[in-house]
């Protein structure tokens, strides 16, 4: 992608595109990722609540997984999850 | 251009009477200014305002250091601010008192022109408050005469409503009573 | 033509932007700019105007609901003093940089410490690099029209910029003098409706203020640059057409008595009327003296004041200002450096004067210019000294 001249710019560089920051594959970043133990787990949704990407999700058993593309791996989830029915594993 | 300074007390309404004067004579068709002394306000201490007067555009925007006419709103004020401080040799002394000319003379060591009224007298017989600001615009305007006392009309209804037409009448009184010693 | 009126300038700095359609206003009260906060307050109160006056806790919040207000497409007004402004400053470039046009009063004052609260000029200019359009006015006429001027000027499609008007706080905020107010029919005629370039909305989400590294920085600050440069030529069009619809001409540098003069003063703001008495003085003595008054500050009118100042033999720049430790007055410094690369160029000096509110008299300028005259050896060319200053 090329970068835009000063003159391209929009004005006040508004960003016109919205949830263009999606594009950004943020989980290319991670080096662990969680994986959760679904016998531990009692559906709290704690972990939903922490995650600072957003990128837990709720499955339709009322189980939670990682958006992988996002998950930067930071261990929030697994720090918060009482249970301690998330792991962080080695990528 | 004819320059007043005003002495007055914070709450005597000095500025409301410079402002009342600058926008009534700029109605009337002149130039005028109407300033306070700039800075903090403070109800009882000294203080002072200023009015420019002028048949053409004014462009000075300094002080006032040599009035042509001091106007004192509060007789107590002699002794404790120089109120004739800077007033030219041919200028006009105006003071809001029941003294004589003799006792103010004597104070000030004043030999000018000396005009004198009990404004505060006027105030309470015609408005019952002893606030003499309005009052003494007509004495001022007998003095320096630039302009009918009618033009005050419209500001002073603008700004006192009800009691307009008591503060009209004091104004009035004032232009009639005030007497000139020169 | 209007009728020509009394009225204090902050009352009617007030009243000319009530005549704007302002959408929302958020000014935090402080000395000598209150009167406008009160008065506009008050027509909003009234309903006199329809407009949003938010009350805010501090003029940092004056300014960060004035960006988001703008930024959500309303028209947007602020006004404060000294301290005030002080406050305000970090999000000053924050608010060019979003292009955002809102407009601004400021009852200029000292800045503390120490503590003072009357005139000079060291408020605005710590925010000279903010990147917004700051214009001087010298009486309450200017005072009036650039406040109603300076919404044409921020929000055409070319300029999308803050602008702020420097009102001289006292001198003109606390004067009661004539001036002729537009109709509200006039204003409407002159001033279309606000178009943003952007707005916040639901229905159509976009970011403003959005982050940048080192990739995009540079293009960025250059793009503010260009548009601040270029929207000279917008404000001489506005300026340009209220000639036609009031006239009362506005240029970027105004002149008194200077296409022959050899000694030439140049002063910003409101003391410009008092110097054109010096003026007048001087030549009844058979001085060839004159007046250079500077109106735009930012964008800087550099082909304008080489025009004004060239052909002198002399120039004092005044200065209500000071940069502490550097080469004088902030004005002195932009004018030495705007002729340092011409062949004709008068002898600069400079006068630090006006501080805090001290007054400045008639005889003051005189003097100034008779001790730059006496100065036949040029032995105080391009230094600064602080007038009046008891040693």
């Amino acid at each position: 992608m090329s970068l835009k001249t000063w003159k391209e710019l929009p004005i006040g560089c508004v960003v016109s595109d919205p949830g263009s920051a999606s594009e950004y594959h943020t989980g290319s970043w991670r080096s662990q990722r969680p994986t959760w133990d679904n016998a531990k787990c009692i559906k709290c949704g704690i972990c939903y609540i922490y995650c600072p990407e957003g990128c837990v999700q709720q499955t339709e058993d009322g189980f939670f997984q990682a958006d992988l593309d996002y998950c930067k791996g930071c261990g929030i989830c697994a720090h918060e999850c009482w249970p301690r029915a998330i792991k962080m594993e080695e990528e | 251009m004819i320059e007043v300074r005003w002495h007055g007390r914070g709450g005597q309404g000095a500025v409301t009477s410079v402002e009342l004067l600058a926008v009534s004579a700029i109605a009337a068709g002149k130039y005028a200014q109407g300033f306070p002394s700039f800075g903090p306000e403070r109800r009882g201490a000294p203080v002072a305002a200023f009015t420019r007067i002028d048949d053409k555009k004014i462009n000075v925007r300094s002080g006032i250091y040599k009035p042509d006419v001091v106007l004192v709103l509060d007789s107590s004020l002699i002794g404790l601010v120089n109120v004739t401080e800077g007033l030219k040799p041919d200028g006009k002394l105006i003071v809001n008192t029941h003294k004589t000319p003799e006792e103010i003379r004597k104070a000030l060591n004043y030999t000018g022109t000396l005009a004198i009224v009990d404004g505060t007298g006027i105030a309470r017989k015609e408005m019952g408050v002893p606030i003499a600001n309005t009052t003494m615009i007509g004495a001022l305007l007998k003095v320096i005469g630039v302009m009918e006392l009618d033009a005050m009309k419209d500001a002073i209804e603008h700004r006192f409503g009800r009691i307009a037409q008591k503060n009209l009448n004091a104004m009035k009184r004032a232009y009639d009573e005030i007497k000139i010693y020169n | 033509m209007g009728k020509r009126i009394g009225m204090e300038v902050a009352i009617a700095v007030a009243e000319a932007v009530g005549l704007c359609d302002i959408d929302m206003a958020a000014v935090y009260p402080i000395t000598p700019q209150s009167h406008i906060a009160e008065h506009l307050s008050d027509l909003v109160a009234n309903g006199e105007i329809d407009a949003e006056f938010v009350t805010v806790e501090s003029e940092h919040s004056a300014m960060s609901a004035v960006i988001g207000a703008s930024g959500a497409g309303a028209r947007a007004f602020t006004a404060t003093s000294s301290q005030g402004l002080m406050l305000m400053h970090e999000l000053l470039p924050i608010a060019s940089a979003m292009r955002l046009p809102i407009c601004m009063a400021i009852a200029n004052r000292a800045v503390s410490g120490p503590l003072n609260i009357l005139n000079d000029h060291t408020d605005i200019m710590p925010q000279r690099d903010c990147g917004w359009i700051a214009l001087f006015v010298e009486n309450g006429q200017e005072a009036i029209d650039l406040s109603i001027q300076a919404f044409k000027i921020a929000e055409h499609k070319d300029v999308m910029l803050p602008v702020c008007v420097n009102i001289d706080g006292f001198q003109l905020t606390h004067m009661v003098e004539p001036f002729e107010m537009p109709s509200k029919e006039e204003v409407d005629k002159f001033l279309p409706p606000f178009v943003p370039h952007a707005t916040l909305h639901p229905a159509k989400p976009v970011t403003m203020g959005a982050f940048a590294m080192s990739d995009y920085f540079t293009e960025i600050m250059k793009a503010k640059d260009e548009a601040l440069k270029s929207s000279k030529k917008v404000i001489l069009e506005v300026w340009d057409e209220w000639a036609k619809l009031f006239g009362r001409s506005y240029k970027p540098v105004e002149t008194y008595k200077a296409d022959d003069a050899d000694v030439l003063m140049l002063t910003m703001g409101s003391m410009g009327e008092t110097a054109q008495m010096a003026i007048d003085e001087l030549r009844a003595k058979g001085v060839k003296a004159g007046l250079v008054k500077l109106r735009m500050w930012r964008p800087f009118p550099f082909e304008e004041i080489k025009a004004a100042i060239k052909n002198a033999k002399k120039l004092i720049v005044t200065d209500r200002a000071i940069t502490f430790g550097g080469p004088g007055g902030p004005v002195f410094a932009e004018i030495k450096s705007a002729m340092c690369t011409e062949t004709q160029r008068p002898l600069i000096y400079n006068y630090i004067y006006g501080l805090g509110g001290r007054d400045v008299p008639v005889g003051d300028f005189v003097g100034m210019f008779e001790k730059v005259l006496a100065d036949t050896e040029n032995k105080a060319v391009g230094t600064y000294e602080f007038w009046g200053v008891r040693e």
